[in-house]
């Protein structure tokens, strides 16, 4: 629609799909989502960021003659010839609101927002079905024995879209379970950055706020010469570079 | 879909000229940077620079401006509703703070607001998240390491980057806040990228002296959008969400204060007022305005509703004639079409590549720079590589990581973006992505000032949806940056507001009966109405047999 063109655009062969059952011919080359727009609906619901990362989408479908459940996120699979698709966008989760400030980075803080989480029959359901390949099980299991570190690096792919909800046996909300961890891990549990503390306690003590205040005033020629003849990085260097002058630092 | 063979030949071009370039970054030698002077005439290839592409806007406080004919359509149009039709004598809510948006800078007003004990209503047009922050990848800036950097840097940076343009106050309230906004999105649980003993990861962008983009993995937007979301549900009680429900229209009071707005159900498609004491706009930007017919980044939302209602409600606007063009959008595969390819792979040592396997523009040009460049290499100079439907692209070559710093790195420092491709039977650790400018950004926007006031009292702005911090471009890492600086500030400007005591009085849509007289008065009657609330994807040949189908803009 954009971009520098040469051709028109090459006419794309149409397969039929069936949209919550009904049959619509759509260009194979579509997402599910694309075809969809291009059957008609407009979105309201199960659209979001259009680019795989909001959990808006959430999509499940079968293949004509095969038993099995496939998912994906409409923004991002492609139509396939034959396909009985449908959209889950909400699906009931209970949330257990926490105080954060005052929860430990410890297991048994989730234990007791979530008990549920040890009706999990270790059945894969929610790995399975998870559209970002997340293994969904191995961080719940993570989270039984204790290890939010770890569960919380196995979720980070998480988009929240509630598909492993909807398959539990044990009817958990594995990704509520899952944020806590890694608010836990982020805030409580990884070392702090010393250094972005220092720089803090440095702005507040008025540090540098001579040097802005005079480069606020400054005429655009003046500005253009301090910017050109800013010391730069090295791209590739190591984090403890150190810029030949002290001029503008702490 | 995979490459297909005729890419395949033309990827042997790109690994042709690989290991000598390899060779190159190892040793530090880069393209040079463009002078300011080359600079100036570079962005002769930029869109923003098409006199052809914007016009004089016809109406309201910044008549005469020139700005994108997509934008000014809207501004240039009527209500949605007829203001005499909206019953203002019983508000479905009453609240302290009405936050109009539910992306990053919503949130962190909300969290801020309600901290400070008002009670807030956040009303969002699709789901509590669904925004751009949630799809910002590459990183968040600040200058967090003593040792290299401090704000002064940041902030000639941020100038550099806006061609020195920037409105001082709002580029130096941005720098000097930015460390403690990192510290409270690692306080809130935000997984930066650390090493062993806390050290914060930090690495280039575009226009940075110094490095110090944060980031978290290659989801950055996305870990900070679900982490405020999380604080911000747990405080239910103070902040009540209502999702699917976009303002179209501020209402003000008869003093003139910016008193609550009209929502809309877009699932029962009803009108409904809520009452406020204080109002944040924090509705972001315009990307899906398709400015120019140019791809877009953007979530389904962003469209610009919320410069309508400032405007309409007496709020100029600034240093809206330049949109961001992001260099490296998707423009293969075509189903992935527009999605923003983050620039920390260049960052990281990725080099842009042209037909013939060769670098043209030094990859940390900032943005405009960067997209001009490209632009021109297609457009003008003819070494674009063709798509199999005659687009043109340039290529990313990603696999150059892998040279670089170690087998496997391309999938573990960007693993949102090796699934996607992978989806598509394409691996970008051993293959290059094809990249071609996307509409990205909305450098300008509402008028406001450091605090996040406007000129009219009780309506505060954060986020995309204001002009000023970022000068006529943003460089990369400034806007997750802007959103929780800004978005911070505007829920404590508002609540204290709020605390100081609010001027109660009848409610009123008398501004927009007056807009609306003052663009039929301009001789625009092609009945046009915004917002726009959502685009309009609808086939021509769809929307020829819905017969009786009844459009108010986009929405049917």
């Amino acid at each position: 629609m954009d971009t520098a063109t040469l051709t028109e655009e090459v006419a794309a062969k149409t397969i039929p799909i069936y949209i919550m059952g009904k049959r619509y011919e759509v260009p194979e080359t579509l997402t599910i989502m694309k075809a969809m727009e291009h059957s008609g609906y407009q979105y309201i619901r199960g659209c979001g960021c259009r680019g795989g990362i909001c959990g808006a989408c959430a999509t499940v479908y079968r293949r004509a003659g095969d038993y099995k459940i496939y998912t994906g996120l409409a923004c991002q699979t492609v139509v396939e010839p034959e396909m009985y698709l449908t959209q889950i966008p909400f699906y009931p989760a209970n949330r257990a609101s926490y105080d954060y400030e005052s929860s430990q980075p410890v297991a048994e803080t989730i234990y007791q927002l979530y008990p549920e989480l040890f009706r999990c029959v270790a059945c894969n359901a929610c790995t399975k079905v998870c559209p970002m390949d997340v293994e969904v099980l191995d961080y719940i299991s993570a989270l039984k024995r204790g290890d939010l570190t770890a569960a919380a690096e196995i979720s980070f792919d998480c988009i929240q879209c509630g598909l492993c909800a909807s398959r539990c046996m044990g009817e958990m909300a594995q990704y509520h379970m899952a944020q806590v961890a890694r608010r836990l891990q982020g805030g409580k549990i990884a070392p702090k950055a010393e250094h972005l503390e220092k720089m803090c306690g440095d702005i507040d003590a008025g540090t540098f706020t001579d040097l802005i205040e005079a480069a606020k005033v400054m005429t655009v020629d003046e500005l253009k010469k301090v910017y050109t003849e800013r010391e730069m990085e090295p791209h590739m260097g190591a984090d403890e570079w150190t810029p030949a002058s002290n001029h503008g630092l702490a | 879909m995979p490459y297909t063979p005729e890419l395949k030949e033309l990827i042997k071009v790109v690994e042709k000229t690989r290991p000598e370039r390899v060779a190159k970054k190892r040793a530090g030698e880069e393209i040079p940077f463009l002078s300011l002077d080359e600079r100036k005439e570079r962005l002769n290839f930029h869109p923003d620079f098409k006199e052809e592409g914007r016009r004089e806007l016809k109406v309201g406080p910044s008549k005469g401006y020139g700005i994108a004919h997509e934008i000014a359509d809207l501004l240039e149009a009527g209500s949605r509703v007829a203001p005499e039709k909206v019953d203002l004598s019983e508000p479905a809510y009453e609240t302290d703070v009405l936050v109009i948006g539910g992306g990053g800078a919503g949130t962190a007003a909300s969290i801020l607001a309600a901290q400070q004990g008002a009670n807030v209503i956040m009303a969002t047009k699709l789901r509590h998240g669904d925004a751009n922050t949630m799809m910002a990848e590459g990183g968040i800036q600040a200058a967090s390491k003593g040792h290299k950097d401090s704000p002064y840097y940041h902030y000639l940076d941020v100038l550099g980057g806006g061609h020195f343009t920037n409105v001082p106050e709002l580029a130096e309230t941005l720098v000097n806040n930015a460390p403690d906004a990192i510290r409270w999105l690692e306080h809130q649980g935000v997984n930066f990228t650390k090493k062993a003993d806390g050290t914060l990861e930090t690495i280039h962008g575009g226009g940075t002296s110094r490095k110090r983009m944060h980031y978290a993995a290659d989801i950055t937007g996305a870990e900070i959008m679900r982490t405020i979301r999380d604080e911000a549900r747990n405080m239910a009680d103070k902040i009540e969400v209502l999702e699917f429900s976009p303002a179209v229209e501020l209402v003000l009071n008869e003093h003139g204060y910016c008193a609550g707005a009209v929502l809309y159900n877009m699932e029962t498609q009803e009108y409904f007022v809520v009452k406020a004491k204080a109002v944040i706009l924090a509705t972001g930007g315009c990307g899906r305005l398709h400015i120019q017919g140019f791809m877009t980044t953007n979530h389904y939302g962003a469209t610009a509703d919320g410069i309508v209602l400032g405007y309409r409600a007496g709020v100029p606007v600034s240093f809206l004639h330049t949109v961001q063009y992001h260099p490296t959008g998707i423009v293969f595969p075509e189903q992935a079409e527009g999605i923003l390819i983050t620039e920390k792979f260049r960052g990281s040592g990725a080099n842009l590549v042209n037909l013939e396997g060769n670098q043209f523009v030094n990859e940390r040009e900032p943005r405009d720079v960067e997209a001009a460049s490209i632009i021109k290499e297609c457009v003008n100079d003819g070494l674009g590589v063709p798509t199999p439907t005659g687009r043109l692209g340039i290529w990313l070559d990603s696999p150059m990581i892998e040279d670089l710093a170690g087998e496997g790195t391309v999938k573990r420092e960007f693993p949102g973006k090796y699934i996607l491709y992978k989806r598509f039977d394409i691996d970008i650790s051993k293959e290059p992505m094809l990249i071609y400018p996307t509409l990205h950004y909305q450098n300008g926007g509402l008028e406001f000032q450091q605090t996040g006031e406007t000129q009219v009292p009780g309506l505060f702005v954060a986020g995309e949806v204001g002009g000023g911090i970022h000068g006529a471009n943003r460089l990369m890492g400034n806007s997750l940056l802007d959103i929780i600086v800004f978005g911070r500030i505007a829920g404590t400007s508002a609540s204290q507001f709020v605390q100081d005591g609010v001027k109660d009085g009848k409610l009123t849509l008398e501004h927009v009966a007056k807009y609306n007289a003052e663009v039929e008065a301009a001789g625009i009657t092609d009945g046009r109405v915004a917002p726009a609330i959502i685009p309009d994807y609808t086939e021509e040949q769809v929307r020829a047999r819905q017969l009786t189908a009844n459009y108010v803009g986009n929405v049917r």
